[in-house]
């Protein structure tokens, strides 16, 4: 069974086969599938029509069931693989392990948010970045720029102990446990992450950094958390909702997977520890 | 290579549309369409931060007034079935924009980080490139 870890506690040999079962992928071109699928989504799920991958209920199996896509895809590879996440209410600064030259590398230089060490940079040769919206081919962050903060515990807290898992009108607006996770509505988790880290992490092509996976880890974990806090509340809407995927509808693009397939996490992979 | 001819037409088409100036691109029709709909749906058309930033209504059956523009958008073979309703261009090349349910806008190049007009989400795509061009979408 696949165990979760923080990437806190990950040992070097972990973080050795992580990065190289990445880099694999990329080599191979299976990688950029997953951020070609990403952007496509980013592009059509919409407030006013259809919407599956983001801004709707299906925003947390969605993104379940498209990590455990690259997990599979990783373990494909190396089958001691599993997904880190990424506690950023803990591992809050631009000095945390996770961005040492031995895992991610750091935050871009200032004139063109190129990162320059660790086993991503540009000048490694191991990661081009070929789907995306602008010319740049190399990846970019820019760490703690466009947002200083990045949410606390208090803040996680907060949205935990919202009761609720979503709310009508379903996207971008709604009150609940959903859209205050993803970060549309209140205090902003998920959403602020993306732009904490800026580059190509802001963008609809933000699976071209590999922290998209360590963050989706987390934000997925917070989702388990949930459920062990409010273990009466359920996946809603429940049927007959025009453009969001109900309980027992399947999703794009799998087409044979429904949020009720994946509301249990443990029939994939458990975490290192799971707190209410 | 369709991409290439595609790439040589919304050249053309750009050349066209700055030829033709703002005084057409903001024709009267335009304008009225702009003024149909709520709040930030006017046209608008600036250099910022030396680009030529550009957006108008798009799927309002105002199309004529803006051939030059219309000539881009419908070239890409995008349309704008998802209700956003507004076209934004960076010198030229259209960017993927977004409404939100309460108003606000969002970009591809910056997607979580909701501004309150088009125009200002424009602006924040042209800070986000940095001077680099933009890929005419969809990404590939």
């Amino acid at each position: 069974m696949t165990v979760r870890k923080n990437q806190a506690s990950l040992t070097a040999d972990e973080k050795r086969r992580f990065v190289a079962a990445v880099i694999e992928l990329k080599r191979s071109g299976r990688y950029d599938d997953f951020v070609r699928t990403h952007n496509a989504f980013i592009m059509s799920d919409t407030d006013d029509s259809e919407r599956t991958g983001h801004r709707s209920p299906s925003f947390l199996p969605w993104h379940r069931r498209f990590l455990l896509d690259f997990e599979q895809a990783l373990q494909s590879v190396d089958s001691s693989v599993a997904l880190p996440y990424w506690d950023w209410s803990a591992d809050r600064t631009v000095r945390a392990a996770l961005w040492a030259p031995d895992f991610l590398g750091g935050t871009g230089r200032s004139s063109d948010g190129r990162v320059t060490d660790g086993p991503f940079a540009a000048a490694g040769g191991n990661w081009p970045v070929n789907v995306r919206v602008d010319g740049r081919t190399y990846l970019r962050r820019s760490l703690g720029t466009s947002v200083r903060e990045l949410p606390s515990r208090a803040e996680v807290d907060s949205v935990l102990s919202m009761a609720t898992y979503d709310m009508a009108p379903w996207n971008s607006a709604s009150d609940g446990f959903r859209n205050h996770l993803e970060g549309w509505r209140g205090v902003n988790l998920h959403n602020r992450v993306h732009v904490w880290v800026g580059g190509q992490m802001a963008t609809g092509v933000s699976p071209n950094d590999p922290v998209f996976w360590l963050h989706h880890a987390f934000i997925d974990k917070l989702w388990a958390r949930w459920q062990r806090r409010h273990p009466e509340a359920a996946y809603v809407p429940g049927g007959g909702t025009p453009d969001v995927v109900d309980l027992d509808e399947t999703m794009k693009p799998w087409n044979d997977v429904r949020p009720a397939d994946l509301l249990d996490h443990t029939r994939f992979y458990t975490f290192d520890t799971l707190e209410a | 290579m369709p991409e290439l001819t595609r790439r040589r037409a919304l050249t053309a088409a750009a050349a066209l549309a700055a030829a033709a100036g703002v005084q057409t691109l903001v024709a009267p029709g335009a304008s009225a369409a702009g003024h149909s709909h709520e709040g930030s749906l006017e046209p608008f058309d600036e250099v910022y931060k030396g680009r030529r930033i550009q957006g108008r209504p798009a799927g309002t059956g105002d199309m004529d007034a803006m051939a030059g523009m219309d000539g881009m958008a419908g070239m890409g073979g995008h349309h704008h079935g998802h209700g956003t309703g507004y076209a934004v261009f960076v010198d030229g090349v259209e960017l993927h924009v977004m409404r939100n349910a309460d108003g606000s806008w969002i970009s591809v190049v910056s997607h979580y980080d909701p501004v309150a007009t088009p125009r200002a989400a424009a602006r924040a795509a042209v800070d986000e490139l940095q001077g680099a061009a933009l890929l005419p979408f969809p990404a590939n």
